[in-house]
């Protein structure tokens, strides 16, 4: 109980030992700190800069829209907004939330000190972040020697030829092409270390059958950022030499192919997508049976369909491409592997809904957003097997609907899950509780917005408005969805300022979290909250899937039944 | 706090018993098996690059420029890198009587970083990868005359045709590794000079795990660009 005044962790607020010191001696330790927690809260600290910055973009991007034949905006901003908005909100955002969970969560669940390789961990953070400000600073100098600022505007899968020197002029690419790569070489830090520390720091008994599922997916996911990134990597080198030193891999007056950016692309880009599901789903795996006071449903059918995912999602990439017009063979194999994916999928969301089932529910802010996440997702998922559908997907590809189909997944999908995650880790991280009423209202401000913005934007596309395009005609029936999706936007911002007051006020008042404020059964609550530089006194003993459930219930313990 | 640490309230005798963690495999060698699958990968990209553009475009071909005999000869300098590496690992596990693999200690072993127990005789270690150096740093220069060939004789470079732009791209990346893997080398051997390297350090060996990636990397190179793309 002493460990937190014996070693007082300097990354709880408002704590007189850590206040004491001079603000330079702070700021040093934070920026040449290797623990896994600091970096775990400083990328979650990055992730919030530029989602205020991704924020901003879409609302502006929503205005431009309210009215046909707008002129809020000219058309090379919005190009801009769209591509920086994408760019930021995959590579900048979500990127970093995983790099914060991964990295605070895992050493503490599996009971190590920190992660195998604490300063390859740092060194990845810092290249995140210098990829983000890379990417922030073409505004001011993306023209290159002219002199004025650009960002780039060539979507954030940025396509062969746009990308090309003949139509992106100035250097905003070369910012887009720098900043990603940075961000995708701290991508593969994170990687290795889920890999490595996984494979080898887990505490005595901890087998692989044993570890919250939780880490199993982050395994997973450790490894498919291990194969999903090179190709991406690989491409971007070769646009770099394409655009500097005159090569022809994307030029196709010389024979070059525009199509092997799009397939070395979405090679990376497909998986990127589940590298981004399955930390949502390793979340609510974790929040579902604390809150339902409910050991999780199927964990080898978990652990198994979580494999069978990562393996499917490395096949499906050309669905991106269906329009692009492959031959009808490839089209078909695309089409029914990404149909393949539903079944794990769809096994994963039966043992959340088994898990449910019969269990004593709380509804705390965590399992709100948690069903939240459930349902959402689960909207999305089916909208994706309408455009895994070859014929559909040419009718609709490219239209608002898909637009709204990824928010679905990638919105209501994983930011909802990383939100649950965010508000249930919160007293372990900071030692505070969250205010529960202010949570609810900011989930219902979200969950009434996102449906409001997205929602109306299937009935859109469906009614033929393309994406990216920066204004529409009158007349089409398209002004009322597009309102719609507006307002929505709005209401959304309201949800994430009452999130960021909650938080601020949290952190000052909130009421003291305790070691275990969930009565919770992983080994992350074992320890103090915040946890000490080193995380745990002793490193814990390990004989079933729940260790603090066999702590608090020696009469009935796990092992006996697993 | 403490008494949280492990299952407490049910008598010892009773608990099932703990086994701790073993893994086939050390942190860093999990790590290094990462690095590996990431190159590999990016290898097979630049390679898929190529094939896809073989016969495209305008210019000089692959059959009319490239030399099998001189890529044969600079394999047989690469190749044999490769085993004198590993009788310089070889070299230094004997030197320190560990059997290849450390001791199941996982990563940390935090009291060697203050008073590491250094490597007792390194002289055989030295030697071998000034060899393995010196080999890599021939097979460089059969690249650079390669390349210099095909430059100035045949005029390809990496703007002139898609397969310039393919194979400097490819097998500049492969040179590129090469280049990394004999600094990293220096960089051992310097280390060791100065201060000493640790007897149970794991870099040796990681090191040899990386340069036998780039050696087999180049295997499938020239039988994709020399043997079969020819």
């Amino acid at each position: 109980m002493s460990l937190a005044q014996d070693f007082p962790n300097l990354s709880a607020p408002g704590k007189a030992a850590g206040s004491s010191r001079p603000l330079v001696t702070r700021l040093s330790e934070w920026t040449t700190t290797v623990d896994h927690k600091r970096i775990g809260i400083m990328y979650m600290l990055m992730a919030f800069v530029f989602l205020l910055f991704g924020g901003v973009e879409a609302l502006l991007i929503r205005v431009q829209l309210w009215s046909p034949r707008s002129e809020f905006l000219d058309p090379d901003t919005f190009n801009q907004l769209f591509t920086m908005h994408g760019t930021t909100m995959i590579f900048f955002v979500i990127m970093p939330m995983i790099g914060c969970f991964s990295n605070y969560m895992v050493p503490l669940m599996i009971g190590a000190r920190d992660v195998a390789f604490p300063r390859l961990n740092a060194l990845g953070f810092w290249l995140s972040l210098f990829g983000g400000m890379i990417l922030y600073l073409s505004y001011f100098t993306g023209e290159g020697l002219y002199g004025a600022g650009s960002a780039p505007d060539v979507g954030w899968f940025g396509y062969a030829p746009l990308t090309s020197p003949a139509y992106a002029k100035g250097n905003a690419v070369d910012y887009w092409l720098l900043g990603t790569m940075l961000s995708g070489v701290g991508g593969v830090t994170l990687g290795m270390n889920l890999v490595a520390t996984i494979l080898t720091m887990r505490a005595p008994g901890m087998k692989l059958s044993k570890v919250p599922l939780f880490v199993w997916m982050m395994l997973v996911d450790g490894f498919l950022i291990t194969f999903a990134f090179p190709p991406f990597t690989g491409a971007q080198v070769m646009l770099v030499l394409d655009r500097h030193l005159g090569a022809h891999f994307f030029d196709t007056q010389v024979g070059g192919s525009a199509i092997l950016w799009q397939h070395l692309f979405w090679f990376f880009g497909h998986p990127e997508v589940y590298i981004i599901a399955l930390p949502a789903f390793a979340i609510i795996s974790e929040v579902i049976p604390v809150f339902s006071r409910k050991v999780i449903f199927g964990y080898a059918s978990m652990a198994m369909a979580t494999a069978a995912i990562g393996f499917v999602s490395m096949m499906v990439w050309a669905h991106h491409m269906f329009t692009v017009g492959m031959i009808g063979a490839l089209d078909a194999f695309f089409g029914v592997a990404s149909l393949m994916v539903a079944i794990p999928t769809g096994i994963k969301i039966f043992n959340w809904v088994a898990t449910l089932y019969g269990g004593r529910l709380r509804m705390k802010t965590p399992m709100i957003y948690a069903l939240g996440f459930l349902s959402m997702f689960l909207i999305g998922g089916l909208t994706g097997i309408m455009l895994a559908t070859v014929p559909i997907d040419w009718q609709i590809s490219d239209s608002y609907f898909l637009v709204g189909h990824f928010h679905y997944v990638l919105f209501g999908g994983a930011l909802f899950a990383y939100l649950a995650g965010f508000h249930y880790w919160f007293p372990k991280v900071t030692g505070r509780m969250l205010n529960e009423r202010l949570g609810k209202i900011g989930f219902w401000f979200l969950f009434v917005g996102f449906n409001f913005l997205f929602g109306p934007m299937h009935i859109s596309g469906i009614l033929g408005m393309p994406r990216r395009v920066y204004s529409y005609d009158a007349g089409q029936g398209l002004e009322i969805w597009n309102q719609l999706s507006t307002i929505g936007g709005f209401i959304m911002a309201i949800g994430f300022v009452v999130l960021l007051f909650n938080i601020l006020a949290s952190l000052r008042k909130g009421e003291i979290a305790g070691n275990d404020p969930w009565d919770a059964w992983t080994l992350e609550w074992m320890t103090t909250s915040p946890p000490a530089p080193y995380n745990f006194e002793t490193i814990p003993k390990v004989r079933s899937r729940r260790p603090l459930w066999d702590l608090k219930h020696p009469e009935d313990p796990d092992w006996k039944h697993e | 706090m403490s008494e949280s640490i492990s299952v407490s309230g049910t008598p010892a005798d009773t608990l099932p018993p703990i086994q701790p963690i073993r893994s086939p495999f050390t942190a860093l060698q999990f790590g290094m098996m990462t690095v590996m699958c990431f190159e590999g990968v990016l290898f097979i990209t630049f390679l898929i690059a190529y094939t896809i553009y073989l016969g495209e475009g305008d210019g000089p071909t692959p059959t009319e420029t490239l030399s099998l005999p001189l890529a044969l000869l600079n394999s047989v300098f690469l190749l044999s890198s490769s085993a004198t590496i590993w009788l310089g690992t070889r070299a230094f596990s004997r030197a320190n009587h560990a059997g290849g693999l450390n001791e199941g200690d996982g990563p940390g072993a935090e009291h060697s970083l203050d008073q590491p127990v250094c490597s007792k005789d390194t002289s055989g270690y030295t030697f071998w990868i000034l060899v393995t150096i010196a080999l890599g740093g021939v097979f460089l220069l059969g690249t650079a005359y390669e390349w210099s060939e095909l430059i100035f004789e045949h005029g390809v470079t990496i703007s002139s045709s898609l397969f310039g732009t393919t194979f400097f791209t490819l097998i500049g990346c492969h040179a590129l590794h090469v280049i990394v893997g004999l600094s990293v080398m220096a960089l051992l051997i310097e280390m060791n000079r100065r201060r000493c390297l640790a007897a149970n350090s794991e870099g040796p060996e990681l090191m040899a795990w990386y340069w036998h990636f780039v050696d087999a990397v180049w295997v499938v190179i020239v039988l994709v660009v020399y043997v079969f793309g020819r």
